[in-house]
């Protein structure tokens, strides 16, 4: 969890309950994060005609899927020191391959398994060039985000593949809800995900040693963590998440294109640092991850609702994310200054 | 080291079971592109027009082109909103910064939510933005393409510059010319799924088979996304993998501008005939340095003022997409729609050294 190097100084029990109350709200940028998210949507409920309407939410949450799913195992890399920018050509090979396979007359109950499997082989590439070679993920993953791609426009050209079965689009598409609620099955299965995520993370042996393995990879190798295969299984289940994003991509555009999601591994990262996860390894918390998702996706609908400029929205985007980065670390220098001086300061006389 | 253990292994053995397993179940009985109904829902049907309805006052509509800060689009559409004012309307111009396939949905979505009363739009391709422009016309919004065309059954007009075949085959005539109809030649195109770009492409491939241009080879058919920068390489790269290059032809104004500069700079200028489609403000110092001869484009305005007026019909009930309705474009005089919902703007005007300075757009 995000907490501020612990002091044992405690100088006077005032100065405690301060300091704690500060780490508890303050200082947890996940929690920043969440209260920003719920100020959105009340702000835009209560300014922006149609933002409410359970049609724009459907819309809106949808519109994120597949960022928010790929965002889900991304965040458990992040917190292992790693990071994969392949997920979008991933997501890009995982549509076009669904589109060449239909195109060639097979069941589409057929091609999602085999899809998924692409993107676990995908994920094993990545994951053994990092863990067994020994390569930076940074490195590595730049080039397969040009592999993928590239054979991404080698299974479909040029081409664009329509008319996927109803009965699945309709699944994917906001116009379906869950009924009585504005959840479409895509961000139902998104929440599910989160969930489980959010568990094997937080309270299992093996997602907490994700925060050893991010801030001392080594001294987790020797307390015993199998540093070599934990990375290796975050890569795949990466792989496989984006190769299911594809998917989903494909069937809520009803077009299967080598293209498709160009860009959007930076909207995941993006959303992932904006949730308060530490770049370096070892921070953060997977509700920070989901609350930056969210923030993303909402305000970007809030400000088209407006008609605030494409460029304006970015521009938003990138102070948030500067903001998210910075302002732990501000805050943290700021505590660590004043328990210095404290401890500094003469002590009182009983 | 993750399948030395007899559990990796295991678990690798399982799961490979498992996917093969779903593989046999799936292969014989699942849906296929030949079985199951796939999405082709039909627009909803129109309702009837009334020819003499006027046009209504304080109408909402809204421009969405391929990307906002594309130059081109930009005269297109602000044209439009000029128009918008003509009968009494108000216009803007929403739109991504990238022209990528799927970053207009959002923009509809939140024009469907304004409730404007129609919508015109340049699709980046014809597909993805399909359901969302069945949604609007679902709600009553009228829903025009213009430029770069839908699929038939999500937009009810479309606004074509001019007939595609004949900016295809003429922008081949007149190279031909130029290059006196021998040499190799490429063209430097737009996105790669671009529907106005593929199919003025195709009627180039066509032109060239005549008998004419047996002399004359396509070797290449590039993409510069309609950035600047890439189209600037693209052309870059096609000089250096074929230095005996003839002609190119750029039927996009971002490809021809950026492919211009970089011929004006280097030693190809005036060894290669560069033809195409541009605006005369960012090609009129390629025209007078010489690197550029001639181009060619439709009057822009015209396209957005004319879109702008079919939007309006359409949305007061004067025209509903039909085949032969009739309708008025303000000072452009009358339009006939065609097949498939099509209107057609006019022929291109070819500019050059000579007319190029009446033109400012």
């Amino acid at each position: 969890m995000t907490t501020a190097p612990d002091t044992k100084a405690a100088p006077s029990p005032r100065a405690a309950t301060k300091s704690s109350l500060a780490r508890g709200l303050a200082l947890r940028w996940d929690t920043a994060v969440g209260v920003l998210l719920v100020a959105v949507l009340v702000v835009g409920l209560g300014t922006t005609e149609g933002f409410g309407s359970a049609e724009n939410l459907a819309f809106a949450f949808n519109d994120i899927a597949e960022v928010a799913i790929i965002a889900l195992p991304m965040t458990l890399l992040v917190v292992a020191g790693q990071v994969d920018l392949s997920v979008a050509s991933m997501l890009g090979l995982g549509s076009a391959l669904t589109g060449a396979l239909w195109e060639a007359g097979w069941a589409f109950e057929t091609i999602v398994p085999v899809v998924l499997l692409v993107g676990v082989a995908g994920g094993l590439l990545n994951g053994w060039l990092v863990t067994r070679v020994g390569l930076p993920s940074l490195a590595v993953t730049i080039g397969t985000l040009a592999l993928y791609r590239g054979l991404a426009s080698v299974v479909l050209g040029s081409d664009a593949v329509t008319d996927f079965p109803q009965v699945y689009a309709d699944w994917a598409v906001d116009t379906t809800t869950v009924p009585g609620t504005f959840l479409t099955y895509p961000v139902l299965l998104f929440i599910v995900l989160a969930a489980v995520t959010a568990v094997v993370l937080h309270a299992t042996g093996p997602g907490r040693s994700l925060f050893a393995i991010g801030s001392q990879e080594e001294a987790a190798y020797f307390a015993g963590i199998r540093v070599k295969r934990i990375k290796l299984l975050l890569f795949v289940a990466t792989g496989l998440f984006s190769a299911f994003a594809g998917v989903l991509f494909t069937l809520r555009y009803g077009s299967a294109r080598a293209d498709n999601g160009l860009g959007f591994e930076m909207l995941v990262i993006a959303s992932v640092l904006l949730g308060g996860i530490d770049f370096d390894g070892g921070k953060g918390t997977l509700f920070g991850a989901v609350a930056g998702v969210l923030l993303i996706g909402v305000l970007k609908n809030l400000l088209t609702l407006n008609d605030i400029a494409n460029e304006v929205q970015v521009i938003v985007t990138g102070l948030l994310l500067v903001a998210s980065v910075l302002t732990p670390r501000v805050i943290a220098a700021v505590v660590e200054r004043r328990h210095r001086r404290a401890a500094n300061a003469p002590a009182p006389q009983p | 080291m993750m399948l030395r253990t007899a559990a990796g292994r295991r678990a690798v053995a399982t799961a490979a079971a498992a996917v093969s397993l779903t593989l046999a179940l799936t292969a014989c009985s699942g849906t296929t592109k030949d079985s199951a109904g796939s999405g082709g829902a039909k627009a909803a049907g129109s309702a009837k027009a009334d020819p003499d309805a006027p046009l209504k006052k304080g109408l909402k509509i809204a421009f969405l082109p391929k990307q906002i800060n594309n130059p081109y689009e930009k005269i297109v559409d602000e044209a439009g909103i000029e128009a918008a004012k003509e009968y009494g309307g108000t216009g803007k111009e929403v739109g991504p910064s990238d022209a990528n396939a799927s970053s207009q949905v959002s923009y509809i979505n939140t024009l469907i939510q304004q409730r404007q009363d129609a919508i015109l739009l340049a699709a980046n391709d014809p597909n993805a933005v399909c359901g969302p422009l069945k949604q609007a016309m679902k709600k009553d919004i009228k829903v025009v393409a213009y430029d770069s065309d839908t699929a038939k059954d999500c937009r009810q007009l479309f606004i074509n510059q001019a007939s595609s075949e004949e900016i295809g085959r003429s922008l081949v005539q007149h190279l031909g010319k130029q290059i006196g109809y021998k040499g190799k030649v490429a063209i430097l195109s737009a996105t790669q799924n671009a529907t106005n770009q593929n199919t003025w492409i195709e009627f180039m491939k066509e032109e060239l088979k005549l008998p004419a241009y047996k002399e004359m080879e396509l070797v290449k058919v590039t993409y510069g996304d309609d950035a600047d920068q890439k189209s600037f390489q693209q052309t870059q790269g096609l000089m250096q993998a074929y230095p005996d290059l003839k002609g190119i032809i750029s039927p996009t104004t971002v490809g021809i501008a950026a492919a211009a500069r970089y011929l004006s700079d280097s030693s190809y200028k005036g060894k290669v005939v560069l033809n195409g489609l541009g605006t005369p403000n960012q090609m009129r110092k390629y025209v007078k340095d010489g690197t550029v001869e001639q181009f060619s484009l439709w009057n822009p305005e015209e396209l957005g003022y004319l879109g702008s007026y079919a939007a309006a019909a359409l949305a007061s009930g004067q025209i509903s997409g039909a085949e032969g309705e009739k309708f008025k474009a303000g000072k452009l005089g009358e339009y006939t729609i065609g097949k498939d919902g099509e209107v057609i703007l006019g022929e291109p005007t070819v500019f050059d050294s000579g007319n190029i300075d009446t033109f400012d757009f």
